[in-house]
């Protein structure tokens, strides 16, 4: 059963003259994750703020959970949990007292809502902080807490809308730990990144964005696929280079590619391990050492890169609660 | 009922925020005694011959210039909540439409009680003393409450299309300020030039510091230059006004909410 339907949906700004939303067309299947990958202002946020009520989109048509985001937008905010690029709770306020107040507006009953405080701030490992004033929370702490905003009511589909952004290393490790926790319990998740590693580790499916419309669609294999095959990639001692690259342009049958400075030699190969198995044995016999080994598949930036034409752009770092500078992503 | 029951839970988020900020509300009464004191001592010169003294037709002026600051309060505190992308999850939740906006001009209207009685008592202090009995006072009071809440809808307004919490602020204090002087809040409108009295004697600002001053039982000599309908109905007036605001407001609000949008 498909949870997230988006049919044609086309979302223009300022009367007309800015496109953020052209045409697009995805879905999403129910207990599965997908994840819009694309660059800043490719029309991901506009998206998400279709998809959860928050606007309304110029054409097309929606539904989340078999309802229709259009028609009955109060029927969708009672499945759904969004949470943000930035952390959307009350600063002035603790996360306890976030929670509650949320879990109330959820229209939980006072004790029921405190109950799910208690919970959920145990599950993000908040536990420890639940009566300090959101103002001193690290970033990664933040935005669990706007996570766990999100779950109060078990929602049947969960939109993060590039959840890491901004974050450091450890906050996006702990941040993904957090989601890959949910994805074992079944969520139904949308997930905007511009991290091409996020999706990656995250995500059943992937959808490309940019300029607000899909341009490819596939698992992160199918993606890699698209651009090209593997590619064996072997380093060896300076003195070695061009008889180690006449033994591997012979077992492959391909042409070379040789990094003089790095003593790199790469070929594009069809059955992967198999001819690196062949290569390793003829290095044997001839008694080349290779320092260095890899069988290489394309990263998304490559995929990002072959499809769009540009690489991807660069982050940016937006520190949480301030304003992002720039176009609607 | 859940409309109701939504916006209070919002209300109850921002007299939450005062005891986690002890500070806000601290400064918040502190300002208005400030001017209380001020303008008692400074402009006290200018009653000669008032019976009872300046200080009894200015703390009418005074009370209203402070709930007139509503305004500027909710239009930054609604600014922020967009900036800080907290309306939009709360626009994610299935509440009623209404229920943020309501409750946060229930807030600052409950926190203007708090600082109209702090003000009352620095003003029976320095020698205030309403003679119109406590049924009047306590209408007196109610009216400026009553016209504090109708402002912050228009700070809702401000606060929802602005874009910046501390633009919406400075923008709304240069709006009221020049309203609450070009009155009769603190000195005689017949001193002014004659197009400026007009202005002064219709300004809402004018009409309910007249409206005040009835209702505390002193009789406004600050600003009457004919007998137009204003000056000679201020309570009334007042009313039609506060109503008014509220009737362009609200429904400017409430539609402005529905396509809110932090960016």
């Amino acid at each position: 059963m498909k949870s997230v339907v988006a049919e044609n949906i086309v979302k223009t700004y300022r009367k007309g003259a800015v496109l953020a939303l052209d045409g697009l067309s995805l879905d999403v299947e129910e207990g599965t994750v997908l994840s819009v990958l694309g660059p800043n202002g490719a029309g991901k946020t506009t998206l998400v703020r279709v998809l959860s009520t928050l606007l309304e989109p110029d054409s097309g048509h929606a539904t989340v959970g078999g309802i229709d985001v259009i028609k009955n937008p109060k029927g969708v905010r009672e499945i759904i949990g969004l949470s943000g690029q930035y952390a959307a709770v009350d600063e002035t306020l603790t996360g306890w007292d976030n929670l509650v107040m949320f879990g109330q507006l959820y229209h939980l009953s006072g004790a029921a809502a405190r109950q799910r405080a208690t919970e959920l701030l145990a599950q993000f490992s908040l536990a420890d902080a639940a009566h300090r004033p959101i103002k001193t929370f690290s970033g990664g702490m933040r935005r669990r807490l706007d996570l766990a905003a999100s779950l109060i009511i078990r929602p049947k589909v969960l939109f993060l809308d590039e959840p890491t952004t901004g974050l450091d290393p450890r906050g996006r490790m702990e941040m993904w730990g957090v989601i890959e926790d949910l994805v074992r319990e079944g969520v139904t998740l949308l997930l905007t990144t511009q991290y091409l590693e996020e999706a990656d580790q995250l995500a059943d499916d992937i959808v490309v964005i940019d300029h607000g419309r899909v341009i490819a669609h596939g698992t992160s294999d199918e993606l890699k696929n698209q651009v090209g095959g593997e590619r064996v990639e072997i380093v060896v001692a300076e003195a070695n280079v061009s008889p180690a690259t006449e033994i591997i342009e012979r077992v492959t049958h391909g042409q070379a590619t040789v990094d003089q400075g790095l003593r790199k030699i790469s070929v594009p190969v069809s059955d992967g391990t198999q001819t690196l198995i062949a290569v390793i044995r003829a290095f044997d016999e001839a008694g080349i050492h290779a320092l260095d080994l890899a069988l290489k598949r394309p990263s998304l930036d490559d995929v990002f890169l072959s499809l769009t034409g540009h690489v991807a752009e660069e982050e940016v770092v937006v520190e949480p609660g301030k304003k992002k500078r720039g176009a609607r992503a | 009922m859940n409309g109701i029951r939504d916006a209070l839970i919002i209300t109850k988020r921002q007299l939450l925020q005062l005891t986690r900020v002890p500070e806000v509300l601290i400064f918040t009464t502190i300002q208005p005694v400030m001017f209380v004191l001020l303008f008692r001592y400074v402009f006290g010169g200018l009653g000669v011959g008032i019976k009872g003294g300046y200080v009894q037709l200015l703390m009418p002026g005074i009370f209203v210039q402070t709930v007139a600051f509503t305004l500027a309060a909710t239009a930054q505190g609604l600014a922020q909540d967009m900036e800080k992308g907290l309306i939009d999850r709360f626009r994610s939740l299935p509440i009623a439409r209404s229920a943020v906006v309501v409750g946060r001009t229930l807030g600052d209207g409950l926190l203007n009680i708090v600082v109209l009685v702090v003000m009352g008592l620095a003003g029976f202090i320095v020698g205030w003393r309403p003679t119109s009995g406590v049924f009047h006072i306590l209408l007196g009071f109610l009216m400026l409450l009553f016209f504090g809440y109708s402002l912050s809808w228009a700070g809702i307004f401000a606060g929802l299309i602005s874009k910046d919490a501390r633009v919406v602020a400075n923008v709304s204090f240069l709006f009221i300020f020049p309203l609450t002087f070009l009155s009769n809040a603190f000195a005689s409108t017949t001193s002014m030039p004659k197009a400026l009295q007009y202005f002064a004697e219709w300004n809402p600002v004018s009409t309910m510091v007249a409206a005040a001053r009835q209702l505390f039982g002193f009789h406004n000599t600050f600003g009457v230059t004919a007998h137009s309908l204003p000056s000679e109905h201020p309570i009334q007036t007042s009313l039609v006004y506060m109503v008014l605001i509220m009737g362009i407001f609200i429904p400017l609000s409430v539609r402005r909410y529905k396509t809110a949008s932090s960016r």
